[in-house]
């Protein structure tokens, strides 16, 4: 074996799996006192183009409390043609399809590089994918135009059979007809009144109360497309959509002085949510609301149509000064359940200038797996290209979403899981493997993503129960199943497995192995996303006292140091970054509230806890480039004193996308150097970044907010922030002039940090 | 009285139980005849068609219509109306003999009784006329009659009558001579009794009573003293006549007359006694206005009325006589007689009936063809009418004087507003106020005014003006906020003016100062309306207008259901087809190009369909609401439109909305959710408007507001019967709330197939000042048109919206009640969501002090509305009456069908709160009461036996009986609910116009038309013998229209007017008549279309062969008859009504 470094990086290429430690301490003590657990970052369909799913079914241990899938990991009887679970020891036969087996006609899964492999499931009816958009009207003219543009455009993309649907709404929520021919039919709903799923039904003529049938007539047919007339299939009504998006009009009811714009997004989703349960539950669906800003009356209301009173701060939040916060929250969250039991996701495109009220909303995206996107406007091509985003493409031609799908997680007998953070919510399925103690979403193996993508990425975390004095199964290893449900976007239903294992390994004769198989950028992700979730329901500052501590505690671990003697403290090379990610995610704005919206910390957060772990490194600790006269580009340190006259920077924060000219380079470039031809050099080097960014702005999704900006310019702001500040006002003249910009502000570098730290994990009283 | 009984209604209340106590003493003169009028008529005589004659009630054979007799002959004149019917004079030979010979058979005996009527006739006549004769019979004999009408009194069941007549009847000569004897008691009794039995009865029965007389009292009446002998002899006797006349009343059928003539006699006896009592004939006179005038002779009669045309002359009393004269002079005096007779005559047949009828009604039937009185003596509304046409017709009323009677409603007269408003706006019980409210109460003639405050004016007529006081808003009282008006008195050199309500003292604004000329009145007088017109408008400033913000124009909403029933009909498609054009036509005002009013539409079953019809759409787009439990508009922008502005999409949509739903097959709809999306719509739109909904089912889906059948006609005729009227409460009430705070006025048009609750479903129309239509079992191709006519009539109609309005009067009296589509919060204020020009208020009004003399009584009405063009208007009307502490002056100064709108309204207002038994008892009551009044008070003494009318009021019976037959007041299991609940809720908005037309409907002759003449062919009276097997009838109410077909009409007629060879090819439901170009043709059809046209309602003809079965819908238009499900006749009601009045007199 190779590296440890080769070794994950493969681990995760194959199975889009990193774990904190890729050698398990062997008992439940060891474990504990490793600080940071056994968890993985878990990317369940990770994109595989050489993986050709197969066309059978997986086949299961007989065992009813398991059913585990074959896999590579069990023994095989090609005689008996029996097979012994891996994680019961339960032994099978193979079913009668597999009597050819034999050691050289083995089947795919039991092969190890298809440690990850994926079924198709052949049985049952093909469902439609849905696409249901849920339009806010509430929009300046330009804005809404743009946002009609982008709609007609998206129909151009989504696959013909889908079915789609759309609902407006502003004072009052339509449902529109989208089968009927000469008129525009809509149905219209009060934007005031919470109405459960069957009068939703009823007042859509969804369902006909058995009492009106009347004698002597005809029954209505009651085919599907006169049960749905609001979703119907693309190809058949593009045309129609198209002039209905067309003709869409503001809407129209007269705004008072003083007053916003009443906008009625609870009861819209209610709606959609309503709507899409009663006629297509169980079926991947999309619900995609596009807001222009807070919903201002009926349930869901986040703020009241009196413009005197600002839409609820931080500050009001930690005040208990914010009206509606909990009662929006609570309708929403029991929307978003609903909307997760029936496997439909939602997505939020939010885009105003002021907050739209994420916060209380997030829930419906983050239990759904659905988007959230925030922007200024409808009309920029941050809205617009993201928006477009969704609907990419694979390798396949197949679109990059998957729908209602389920993750199932089985471990062997000495580790059980305590739960997920993600994109998820629980499925409630208590079994032998799951833990007590709770970390993320607990109490269950079985977790529901309404909404995937290939990016998706889930944080898992376990808990060994080996006892300190029970051995370790003799060469024994811990395996974990992670078993994916999900409907394809080309409507296939299928089953994607992957089985991974991991060495058991005694933290007291083998801490340096241990140490080894750390995977520092994956502990980082795996205990930020704690973080995170915890500071979800807890106050800002306890979960950072909680993150330090923990730092803390790892490094007193695995340091080397005397007592008492910060100046001889050292980590090894496996941790020696993890402090700095540590620091970073400390500043970032999903522990740190300040200078934030709550809207802007649930977006953050939003995004956070879903993207995988490369993604995920780039928010806690941006990446900063440099392009320079003085060599190729190359990554610099995130540090102010990076910051210099002749540098054009690049800062990629994953939210944002900042060019930064240096000082010098502003300079020329105002004189126009570039437009010569005898510094056709400095126009190469004004490109670079540009051609780089462009890179990045290919593929990430959400867009990132791309900025250009310069020494001096107010949107170095988004710099300034993120780099460590070791040159302040505070110490400028201490450093010397020279080098770097000083940051106004009195955050600690990660110097004072890293000082702190070593002195709090040599001392001896902690 | 039962006045008591009645809950709200004051009118009763006025009442007082005891009739007793009245001065004797007339003002009047002769002067003022009562009857006057009968006489007046002749002149149409003229008339040719005999043919006429016969068509009355075959079964009368015996009765042979006009006697020849002389008598008769008079009776003709009277009733001017009829006259074609009869030949003129001449035909009394003619008709004596036959009318002898039938009576004759009727009675074999008939010559002896003939003498003895004779006999009694002479008396009769005597008592009735001048004549001096009566004097001997007198009063004792009343009393003694008296007695035996106590009995009777069920006035509602008209069955009674005949039967038990009958019986009696046949004993009849020889009661007869009983009955001379006994003559004058007999009269009092015969009365009560004819009135009771059927009319064709009790014609006879009068001669019965005499017969029985005293003994009978009971039931001998009828038949028998039908008994043609006595006819013949009254014929015969030319004098006997008057007597005979009184007998008239009862008389139906025309033919029959000459028999009651009989009866009369009968009767006559006491009538002559009772005239006698009374002042002989010459009393009569003076007291004109009772019997006097009518019994003066025929002829005289006519003259007593009023001036009649040609004829006025000879009265005594002035009446005219006029064909009569001529005819046969001596008879005619019993014409005079008739009317008297009526009065009298009734009393003597009618007692002796009474009794006898209500108790068995035995066979009394076979008695009928009898004769009967002759119905042409008693009072003629069509006379009245074209009296009033001749006298006043083509003139201009200047509404200069103060408490002066206009002409009546159904007289075409020129206004000329000169400082009181115009009686189309307003009218009143009597222009003549009791100066104290113990007068008041004594006479119980309700006090009254009937606004119509949007009256369509004649073109000839000038619109109001609007007066513009500037920013600061009307002049105004400060004390009691009148408006500026004629009545303000000037003072102090033009700086101050004194309230002609208040008697506040009020500083002149300095803008509008004016220096005073030497009369004390304003330079500027005739320049400014406010001073010398009694109606006019101001423009109303901000404080008058809602949350201080000038209104937005109104809007009119089209909600049509679709539900599978209009669909199937086609009536969507009808709708949609006609909206197009009809749209065209919105109101505007004045010369405005195009309607400012918006409009919007609405499709409904069991949800809710707005409309988007921005005129920037190319298509229409539908927005549907199916949360019907808390209704809402969807749409603001795009749902009002301007049509101009947005036709083409508009007329997309109407092309749309019929293949749109041609699939549906909901059935079920909902009704309250629709009004109330009607009320957001406006609110949203912050203006008022109207709601045109269409409407075929009860609304039975779970909504608000749902209703189930409540039709339950085992309530019919018990206590709880007036729950079958009463809305219900709950959410229909908080709705016609919010309408009217909203100005919100809804429209209802009804296209059921059965029940309905129109009780409940028209509450709120009835309370917005809305119309409700009605259309059973609608099929486009019958009844489309009819349905187009009244939604054209209905959008195009002059209105205003959001209105509220005030009465204020001088002091002494005040408004206290209100009829009307209205709703009121407090007691004062009216409120209508709108008011348009066929709906009138009713307002009565209470004493709260003593009157003056001098100052009269003043009326102000004011209106605060929005105009179609959405400004705001102040719209008042003044109105000055006389006081007097004279009842004759009251009594004169009455206007008959105002009073009955009164009664109508307050009855159907009462029918919400008690029995329909009460009611009825409390409305003959009240009559008897004002009738005894003024027979007490005002008329010149007279026998008691004789009936005595005001002339002001001598058609009053009439209307009142009419009144009781109305569906709602009539306890029948066969009327539909829905149908007396419709009627009732019509009623209550209507105007006297309307109340007149429907009360007594026009029944005219088509068949001998003059084609080349300008005026329409006369109407004759609703009865069923006016009708001539040959004959073709036009009969309109206002709400229905039938044209009548005899089985003998004459093939050529058919020919013309409808293209078949003969009536019996007339088949099925054809719903208009072809379009022939012959003379003919045109001018029938130029005639029903000018009706149509007319009338506030589009009427659908209705085609009715006589002997078909559908001729029973029309019989009961025919009101002078009994009614065919319940009620009494003309005559009868007459006969009873004088027994009460007798009653009370003693």
């Amino acid at each position: 074996m190779t590296s440890y470094q080769e070794f994950i990086q493969q681990n995760e290429d194959r199975d889009g799996v990193r774990f904190s430690w890729n050698l398990w301490p062997s008992s439940r003590l060891e474990a504990t006192r490793l600080v940071v657990p056994v968890s993985c970052l878990f990317t369940p369909l990770k994109e595989r183009p050489d993986l050709p799913p197969v066309q059978y079914e997986p086949v299961l241990c007989s065992r009813a409390t398991c059913k585990a899938v074959l896999n590579p990991l069990c023994q095989v009887d090609f005689r008996a043609k029996i097979w012994a679970c891996n994680f019961c020891f339960q032994r099978n036969p193979f079913p009668p399809s597999y009597a050819g087996i034999s050691d050289v006609n083995q089947p795919a899964e039991l092969m190890p590089q298809f440690s990850t492999i994926e079924y198709i499931v052949q049985r049952g009816p093909t469902a439609p994918l849905i696409f249901l958009y849920v339009v806010d009207t509430c929009l300046e003219e330009e804005d809404l135009q743009a946002l009609k543009e982008s709609l007609q455009m998206s129909l151009s993309l989504l696959p013909p059979n889908a079915l789609v649907g759309l609902i407006t709404f502003g004072r009052m929520v339509q449902v529109h007809e989208l089968s009927c021919e000469g008129i525009a039919k809509s149905y219209v709903f009060r934007g005031t009144k919470d109405l459960t799923s069957k009068q939703i039904q009823e007042m859509l003529g969804l369902v006909k109360p058995a009492a009106s049938v009347q004698q002597g007539r005809p029954p209505a047919p009651q085919d599907a497309a006169a049960t749905c007339r609001f979703l119907q299939p693309v190809h058949r009504v593009d045309m129609n959509l198209t002039d209905l998006l067309g003709e869409l009009q503001r809407d129209p009811w007269p705004v008072p002085q003083g007053k916003r714009t009443l906008r009625s997004t609870g009861v819209a989703l209610t709606v959609a949510v309503g709507l899409l349960e009663g006629t297509y539950p169980n079926t991947g669906a999309r619900v995609m609301l596009f807001i222009g800003g807070p919903p201002t009356q009926g349930p869901g209301m986040v703020v009241g149509d009196e413009l005197k009173t600002p839409i609820r701060s931080w500050h009001d939040i930690q005040k208990d000064n914010a009206r509606h916060l909990k009662k929006a929250t609570k309708y929403y969250e029991a929307m978003a359940n609903r909307s997760s039991a029936n496997g439909h996701c939602i997505d939020i495109y939010a885009c105003a200038m002021d907050q739209s009220g994420l916060l209380e909303m997030k829930c419906l995206s983050n239990f759904t797996g659905g988007h959230i996107v925030m922007g200024d406007s409808f009309n920029t091509s941050l809205f617009k290209q993201t928006f477009q985003r969704v609907f990419s493409k694979d390798y396949n031609g197949d679109f990059r979403m998957a729908f209602g799908g389920s993750l199932e997680v089985k471990t062997s007998r000495e580790v059980k899981v305590c739960g997920a953070i993600g994109p998820c919510v629980s499925l409630g399925s208590k079994g032998s493997c799951v833990s007590e103690n709770e970390m993320g979403i607990g109490g269950t193996s079985q977790w529901k993503l309404c909404g995937l993508n290939p990016s998706t990425t889930l944080a898992l975390y376990f808990e060994v129960v080996n006892q300190h004095n029970a051995p370790v199964p003799q060469g024994g290893r811990g395996a974990i199943q992670f078993v994916t449900q999900y409907q394809h976007s080309n409507m296939q239903r299928r089953i994607r497995v992957t089985t991974v294992a991991r060495n058991w390994a005694d933290a007291q004769s083998q801490i340096q192995h241990i140490e080894s198989s750390f995977d520092q950028e994956a502990a980082a992700v795996l205990m930020a996303r704690l973080g995170v979730f915890r500071v979800e329901s807890e106050e800002g500052p306890d979960v950072l006292r909680w993150l330090d501590r923990q730092l803390i505690r790892l490094c007193q671990k695995f340091g080397q140091f005397n007592k008492e003697d910060p100046t001889s403290f050292k980590l090894s090379e496996s941790l020696s970054l993890y402090p700095q990610f540590m620091f970073h995610l400390r500043r970032s704005p999903f522990l740190q509230v300040f200078n934030n919206s709550p809207d802007e910390s649930s977006y953050y957060r939003h995004h956070f806890v879903r993207q995988d772990l490369t993604q995920s490194l780039i928010m806690m600790q941006p990446m900063l480039y440099s392009y320079s006269f003085h060599g190729a580009p190359e990554p610099v340190l995130l540090d102010s004193s990076s910051i210099l006259p002749d540098r054009i920077l690049l800062m990629d924060s994953f939210f944002q996308l900042v060019i930064f000219h240096g000082e010098t380079i502003a300079q020329w470039r105002k004189a126009g150097y570039q437009e010569m031809a005898e510094y056709e050099n400095f126009k190469q080097l004004l490109l670079a970044p540009l051609d780089d960014a462009q890179e990045i702005l290919q593929t990430r999704f959400p867009l990132p907010r791309y900025v250009e900006t310069e020494h001096g310019g107010s949107q170095a702001r988004f710099l300034l922030s993120k780099v460590n500040p070791s040159q302040t006002h505070n110490n400028l003249y201490a450093w010397g002039q020279e080098t770097g910009a000083p940051i106004l502000t009195d955050d600690v570098s990660l110097q004072v940090f890293m000082d702190h730290l070593k002195k709090l994990a040599v001392s001896s009283s902690t | 009285m039962s006045q008591q009984g009645y809950v709200a209604t004051p009118p009763y209340s006025q009442a007082q139980p005891g009739m007793g106590g009245y001065q004797g003493g007339f003002g009047a003169g002769p002067a003022q005849p009562p009857y006057g009028h009968y006489g007046g008529p002749p002149q149409t005589f003229a008339a040719p068609p005999t043919g006429m004659m016969k068509p009355p009630v075959p079964s009368a054979a015996g009765m042979p219509p006009p006697p020849a007799s002389n008598q008769y002959n008079p009776n003709v004149q009277q009733n001017g109306a009829h006259p074609q019917r009869y030949p003129a004079p001449p035909a009394d030979s003619a008709y004596g003999q036959p009318l002898q010979s039938p009576y004759n058979s009727m009675v074999s005996t008939a010559p002896p009784p003939a003498q003895q009527l004779t006999n009694q006739m002479g008396s009769m006549n005597l008592g009735n006329y001048a004549p001096g004769p009566m004097q001997s019979p007198p009063p004792p004999t009343s009393s003694v009659i008296q007695q035996p009408f106590q009995t009777p009194p069920a006035m509602g069941q008209p069955q009674m009558p005949p039967g038990s007549q009958l019986p009696h009847m046949s004993p009849p000569q020889s009661p007869q001579a009983s009955m001379q004897m006994s003559g004058p008691p007999m009269s009092g009794q015969p009365m009560s009794g004819p009135p009771m039995p059927s009319q064709p009865m009790s014609g006879h029965p009068m001669p019965s009573q005499p017969m029985s007389g005293h003994p009978m009292p009971g039931q001998p009446m009828p038949g028998q003293p039908m008994s043609g002998p006595p006819m013949p002899s009254q014929p015969m006797s030319g004098h006997p006549m008057p007597g005979q006349p009184m007998s008239g009343p009862p008389m139906p059928s025309q033919p029959m007359s000459g028999h009651p003539m009989p009866g009369q006699p009968m009767s006559g006896p006491p009538m002559p006694s009772q005239p006698m009592s009374g002042h002989p004939m010459p009393g009569q006179p003076m007291s004109g206005p009772p019997m006097s005038g009518p019994p003066m002779a025929g002829p005289p009669m006519a003259g007593m009325g009023r001036p009649f045309p040609g004829p006025p002359p000879a009265g005594p009393g002035g009446f005219q006589q006029p064909g009569l004269g001529a005819a046969g002079p001596p008879g005619y005096p019993q014409q005079a007689g008739q009317f008297g007779g009526h009065m009298a005559g009734p009393q003597p047949g009618p007692q002796p009936g009474m009794p006898g009828a209500f108790p068995g009604a035995p066979g009394g039937l076979a008695g009928p063809p009898q004769k009967k009185l002759d119905p042409d003596s008693i009072p003629s509304i069509t006379q009245v009418i074209e009296d009033d046409q001749v006298k006043r017709g083509g003139q201009v009323y200047s509404t200069n004087v103060r408490g002066q009677v206009p002409p009546l409603v159904t007289t075409d007269f020129t206004v000329q507003d000169q400082g009181n408003a115009s009686p189309r706006f307003m009218r009143c019980t009597t222009y003549s106020l009791p100066s104290t409210a113990d007068l008041a109460k004594q006479c119980q003639v309700p006090l009254a005014t009937i606004i119509k405050p949007f009256a369509n004016l004649p073109k000839n007529e000038t619109p109001l003006y609007v007066v513009n006081h500037g920013e600061t808003g009307p002049i105004r009282c400060n004390r009691c906020k009148a408006y500026m008006c004629p009545y303000m008195q000037f003072i102090d050199g033009g700086r101050r003016y004194q309230c002609g309500f208040c008697n506040c003292i009020n500083e002149v604004p300095v803008f509008f100062f004016q220096h005073l000329d030497h009369m004390g009145r304003r330079a500027d007088f005739f320049e400014r309306p406010e001073l010398s017109l009694g109606s006019y408008e101001f423009v109303a400033t901000l404080d008058y207008c809602k949350n201080n913000k000038l209104p937005n124009p109104p809007a009119y909403i089209f909600m049509i259901d679709v539900s599978y029933n209009n669909i199937k009909s086609g009536l969507v498609k009808l709708i949609c087809d006609e909206l197009k054009t009809l749209l065209e036509n919105l109101p505007s005002e004045d010369a405005a190009e195009s309607s400012a009013v918006n409009v919007g539409f609405v499709t409904y079953n069991k949800v809710l369909h707005f409309y988007n019809v921005k005129s920037a759409l190319a298509q229409p787009q539908m927005m549907v609401v199916s949360d019907t439990a808390e209704m809402f508009v969807p749409l603001l922008d795009g749902f009002l439109v301007n049509y101009q502005e947005s036709r083409a999409v508009i007329h997309n949509l109407l092309d749309q909305i019929p293949d749109m739903f041609a699939d549906s097959n909901e059935s079920e709809t909902v009704f309250v959710p629709v009004i109330q999306a009607g009320v957001e719509a406006f609110k949203a739109a912050e203006c008022s408007g109207k709601l045109f909904i269409f409407q075929s089912s009860m609304p039975t889906a779970e909504a608000p507001g749902k209703l189930k059948n409540r039709d339950d006609k085992k309530l019919i005729n018990t206590e709880k019967e007036k729950t079958l009227f009463q809305p219900l409460k709950g959410v229909y009430e908080q709705l016609s709330k919010d309408c009217v705070a909203q100005g919100c006025c809804v429209d209802l048009f009804l296209f059921p197939s059965q029940y309905m609750d129109i009780a409940t479903m028209a509450d709120v129309p009835s309370h917005t000042g809305g119309s409700v239509y009605k259309y059973n079992n609608f099929q486009v191709e019958t009844d489309g048109e009819h349905f187009l006519r009244d939604l054209r009539k209905d959008v195009q109609k002059s209105i205003g919206f959001d209105a509220i309005m005030r009465v204020r009067t001088s002091t002494g009296f005040r408004a206290t009640e209100f009829f009307g589509a209205v709703h009121m919060n407090n007691t004062t204020d009216v409120e209508m969501a709108a008011v348009d020009c066929d709906k009138a208020l009713t307002v009565e009004f209470k004493h709260d002090d003593a009157l003056s003399e001098e100052t009269g009584a003043l009326l102000q009405c004011a209106l605060l509305y929005t105009t179609v063009t959405g400004q705001r208007r102040l719209r008042v009307h003044n109105l000055s009456l006389n006081c007097s502490s004279q009842l004759s002056e009251l009594y004169k100064s009455c206007e008959t069908d105002s009073l009955i709108n009164f009664f109508a309204k307050s009855a159907c207002r009462a029918i919400l709160n008690q029995p329909l038994k009460n009611v009825r008892e409390i409305l003959v009551n009240q009559t008897a009461h004002m009738l005894a009044c003024y027979r007490k008070n005002c008329a010149s003494p007279s026998a008691a036996s004789q009936l005595i009318l005001p002339d002001a009021m001598k058609v009053f019976p009439v209307y009142m009986n009419s009144l009781m037959k109305m569906a709602p007041l009539v306890a029948s299991t066969e009327l539909s609910t829905d149908d007396r609940a419709h009627q009732r809720l019509l009623l209550m908005g209507m105007g006297v116009e309307d109340t007149q037309l429907l009360l007594y409907p026009r029944l005219t002759p088509l068949h001998n038309m003059d084609v080349n003449a300008e005026a329409p062919p006369t109407p004759v009276r609703c009865s069923e013998e006016r009708l001539t097997d040959s004959g073709m009838f036009l009969l309109e109410n206002g709400h229905s229209m039938f044209l009548w077909l005899g089985q003998a009409t004459p093939p050529e007629l058919i020919q013309s007017i409808f293209n078949l060879p003969s009536v019996a090819h007339l088949q099925g439901q054809i719903c208009a008549l072809p379009e022939l170009d012959n003379p003919l043709s045109i001018k029938v059809r130029s005639f029903i279309d000018g009706l149509i046209e007319k009338r506030p309602n589009s009427m659908k003809l209705n085609f009715v062969r006589q002997k078909d079965k559908p001729e029973m819908l029309f019989r009961q238009f025919l009101v002078e008859d009994k009614g065919l499900h319940g009620g009494a006749s003309y005559m009868d009601f007459l006969c009873y009504v004088h027994r009460e009045i007798r009653q009370l007199l003693t």
